[in-house]
């Protein structure tokens, strides 16, 4: 046919390195973003150092002192502790437990994803369903419910994050591995003889990563959201050890007195939440080709 | 006769790539312009660029139908023209109906859009259109989703919404393309029919000879954003002037030849990357020599036949 | 049609047998079970928390009570709050409305300003206004709710005085008026949220809607903009964004949640938060299936209006 020889055949432009990263660096919130998190990294790595107080040492004196007062950069607490350092050291366990949580979402979420796309029957639709069963429960009344019952801490919290939110994770390498079983270039592979192992790691798992490692990105967000609210409720990290969640425990009284000391810890929250989002979202930009124009 | 359109000196630019680089020609009443190449020469864009769909291409040039220049028009007169005076189908009737609208009202909208009519009004067009264009119990068909159609079944009601307002100009791009041979030549036909009985001129675009040659009175064949030849059907193929028309002459394989000879083709594909001056088929012409940089004009070689090379003489 | 709704119901029975599988587990095999609190009260003696197990039925096997339990929801016996005894049903049903007008009115807010900004930044995509709405978006769904509605009562309660800080209605009832004004903060915290949501699925279903050919073909019949728009392209858009609301329930359910604790607005979610620092296990029960019934039945809601608009689905799927 006069088809075949006048009709050119479309070949998908690869995204080169440099295109990715040029595609990236245009979302220059997601730009802003990186550096956020990783002010904040630092801020909570280097606590010790950085913190100008122990931020548990207790000043009755100073109690509700106002932000650049008592030698105080964002004042003292309703115990007098300085809020800065206290801020410091609640983003060591806000931001471990929002990693944490999101590397327990991906652990979960790939094994119960790849085991039920790989055996496939009766294990597939057991496995699947019970991802179904786990979206129905609102994310927040189950960790409540768990929280409510289990010792808190860090490790344990972030575990519990980590246990109700990893389906999308598990939805999503359940597509793509089904969708890539069946994929012509799979196919390919295997007809020129590729082992089984290069199979996965070369093709399988690339092509994976994309999806996940957005969904991993936007997990870390919402696990620290997730976290500093069941803090907020007195169900996560308890005091005297800070989290941001928990610093706001009182902010409704603390309006009253100190209008401050509810405004930094939820900037905090935001200012990372918010960094992780837009970090997710440009990579979804930018590892997606065929979300170029969208 | 004069011209129901005239296109002088098109051009159309995403960004910095010309897609369409100076093209003119006239369409007459009742006329049938096939305007042929391969895909990626800028037909497509062309006949988009007349409508004034191509949203955020940059467009120059003049396009005179029926006296206004469509490319001057303000929206809104440019909306009356759109459906009433021009209507355009397209290549995939699949995608090109919306899939969750009932046909009829599809072709009902298109009346409507123009005419101040009753929705009964409208509706007994739309059954006298759907008789028009073949569609066997229209009563039932109009009530159908584009899903529930055939591709063949489909273009027909694409054709019934075009013909709905008894345009002057239709712009058919590729409108056989995606369909069964069989199903190729019975919309081809139909819309001979509906152009000889109404007057309504035609500007078919294809990558397919063939169609053109059962079906156009004139042929312009495009490469690279340039109208290289153009000829009325009968003395193109007779006598093809450019290069590049012969050698897609001679790429429609036929029946004379043996099993083990090659099939003739064109050496490389449209430059995609368009040279700054010259020739563009020079690339891959067998004819081409040093006269080629500079850039050939469409000249005359026979009675109403032009031609876009130095060597066609 | 009918078959494939039939599935549906059947599917999201099952799915309603695992939810409560599932949270009836979890709390009863959580360290210390259902009277943990009670171990830790000095004049609470070993006899007396026996007693109150065999009362409550706690001392059966956790099989035999959930079979129990899993009954007396069936029939209507939700069981007695651990604390005052109260049937948990009327308990949970008498805050149902409460929730259900929170609720309500974002969803209603966040339809209305979501879809309608989604459209106009996937139209004008790429400009100062798409920037600016997709940004404030993000910043949106990041925001902790509870922080936000904190923000909210200082500023509007506290600092204004313009509304009040919380609570569904003045003490000693007060009209429609001033019902409104209490519910016009919590639903805008809430509704922020979801408006976000909203704003950004409407705008990545319209560009894709949008490059579609129906819609050149809709241009190319000369129909007005608005009506390309929205007789054509949100119409199409209608199918990814009814199945985004049912999808979108959890969240909904888990914020109202958090802006009733924050505002104590008497819903279930502040009775789920009580109820949890009583460890008052029939309650919670309850409302976590209420919760799980709200999502199970808004998806199949979604499912059935999807079918509706889609007639492609009815085709596939009878």
């Amino acid at each position: 046919m006069s088809d075949i020889l006048l009709e050119e055949i479309p070949l998908p432009a690869p995204a080169g390195r440099s295109h990715v990263l040029r595609r990236f660096v245009r979302h220059r919130l997601a730009v802003l973003g990186v550096v956020l998190i990783a002010l904040l990294g630092i801020g909570a790595a280097g606590a010790p150092w950085l913190a100008p107080h122990d931020p548990d040492e207790i000043a009755i004196s100073e109690r509700y002192a106002p932000p650049f007062t008592a030698g105080r950069v964002l004042g003292a607490d309703d115990l007098g502790r300085d809020v800065f350092s206290r801020l410091l050291y609640a983003g060591r366990i806000s931001l471990a437990v929002g990693v944490a949580a999101m590397l327990v979402t991906l652990i979960v979420g790939f094994a119960i994803g790849a085991f039920a796309a790989y055996y496939g029957g009766w294990i597939d639709t057991l496995l699947m369903r019970l991802t179904d069963v786990m979206l129905c429960f609102p994310s927040v009344f189950l960790l409540l419910f768990v929280a409510a019952f289990v010792t808190p801490g860090l490790g344990s919290i972030a575990l519990m994050i980590g246990l109700t939110c990893w389906m999308e994770i598990a939805r999503i390498v359940h597509a793509q591995i089904l969708a890539l079983k069946s994929a012509d270039f799979i196919a390919a592979a295997e007809l020129a003889g590729a082992p089984a192992w290069r199979i996965v790691l070369r093709q399988i798992l690339p092509n994976t990563l994309a999806p996940i490692l957005v969904a991993a990105t936007l997990n870390t967000a919402n696990a620290i959201l997730l976290e500093s609210y069941i803090s907020f409720l007195g169900y996560g990290i308890q005091p005297p050890q800070a989290s941001w969640g928990n610093m706001l425990t009182n902010a409704q009284s603390d309006f009253q007195v100190d209008a401050w000391l509810a405004f930094f810890p939820g900037l905090a929250i935001t200012l990372a939440v918010a960094s992780f989002n837009f970090i997710g979202d440009a990579l979804r930009d930018a590892l997606d080709p065929r979300l170029r124009d969208a | 006769m004069t011209a129901l359109l005239e296109v002088r000196d098109l051009r159309v630019a995403f960004g910095a790539a010309a897609a369409v680089d100076g093209v003119s020609f006239t369409v007459a009443p009742g006329e049938t312009l096939g305007l042929v190449g391969e895909s990626g020469c800028g037909k497509s864009t062309t006949a988009l660029a007349l409508m004034r769909l191509l949203h955020g291409a940059v467009t120059g040039g003049s396009a005179h139908f029926d006296g206004r220049d469509l490319l001057a028009l303000d929206r809104p007169a440019m909306r009356g023209v759109r459906g009433a005076e021009i209507a355009m189908i397209f290549q995939d009737p699949g995608t090109a109906l919306h899939p969750l609208i009932r046909v009829g009202e599809q072709v009902t909208e298109a009346i409507r859009a123009h005419q101040a009519v009753s929705a009964a009004v409208a509706r007994a067009r739309a059954l006298d259109l759907f008789r028009q264009v073949g569609i066997a119990t229209p009563e039932l068909r109009l009530r159908a989703y584009p899903h529930q159609l055939s591709g063949g079944m489909c273009q027909r009601v694409m054709i019934a919404a075009a013909i709905a307002c008894s345009p002057r100009l239709l712009l058919a791009d590729e409108p056989t393309t995606a369909l069964d041979v069989t199903v190729q030549a019975q919309i081809l036909e139909l819309l001979q029919t509906i152009s000889r009985a109404t007057g309504m001129a035609v500007i078919l675009i294809t990558h397919d000879l063939g169609v053109v040659a059962g079906m156009a009175d004139r042929v312009a064949v495009m490469y690279a954003g340039r109208i290289v030849e153009m000829a009325p059907t009968a003395a193109l193929f007779a006598a093809p002037a450019h290069p590049y028309t012969r050698g897609l002459l001679g790429a429609v394989p036929r029946l004379d030849q043996g099993w083990d000879d090659e099939l003739p083709i064109i050496p490389g594909s449209v430059a995609t990357a368009i040279a700054a001056s010259g020739c563009r088929f020079a690339p891959r012409c067998p004819r081409a020599d040093r006269s080629c940089r500079a850039t050939p004009p469409l000249a005359p070689v026979a009675e109403g036949h032009l031609a876009a090379c130095w060597h066609s003489g | 049609m009918l078959r494939y709704l039939g599935g549906r119901i059947g599917q999201s029975l099952l799915l309603l047998l695992g939810v409560s599988v599932i949270g009836f587990a979890l709390m009863h095999l959580a360290p210390g079970g259902p009277l943990a609190v009670y171990t830790l009260n000095p004049t609470v003696t070993a006899q007396d928390i026996a007693r109150v197990k065999h009362e409550f039925g706690l001392d059966q096997p956790v099989h035999v009570q959930y079979v129990k339990w899993a009954f007396g929801l069936l029939t209507g016996n939700w069981g007695y709050s651990f604390f005052g005894g109260r049937p948990v049903g009327g308990i949970v049903l008498e805050r149902l409305p409460a929730t259900l007008e929170l609720m309500g009115s974002s969803l209603a807010l966040a339809l209305i300003i979501g879809i309608a900004s989604g459209i106009v930044a996937a139209v004008r995509r790429n400009t100062v206004i798409d920037y600016a709405t997709t940004t404030l978006a993000m910043l949106a769904l990041s925001l902790p709710t509870f922080w936000f509605g904190l923000l909210g009562i200082y500023v509007f309660a506290q600092t204004l005085g313009w509304l009040p800080a919380g609570g569904m209605a003045s003490t000693g009832g007060g009209g429609v008026p001033d019902r409104l004004r209490h519910l016009l903060l919590p639903m805008l915290v809430l509704g922020f949220v979801l408006v976000a949501q909203w704003s950004r699925y409407t705008r990545s279903a319209m560009l894709e809607i949008l490059s579609q050919d129906y819609i050149r073909t809709a241009e190319a019949k000369g129909l007005r903009p608005m009506r390309v728009l929205l007789g054509h392209g949100l119409r199409a858009a209608l199918v990814p964004l009814v199945t985004l609301a049912g999808l979108q329930l959890p969240l909904l359910v888990g914020g109202a949640l958090v802006t009733e604790t924050v505002f104590s607005w008497p819903g279930m979610g502040l009775l789920f938060v009580n109820a949890l620092g009583t460890r008052d296990y029939p309650v919670l029960m309850a409302i976590l299936m209420v919760g799980a019934l709200v999502v199970v039945v808004g998806n199949l809601l979604a499912d059935i209006a999807v079918a509706v608009i889609d007639p492609r689905i009815r085709l596939t799927h009878v």
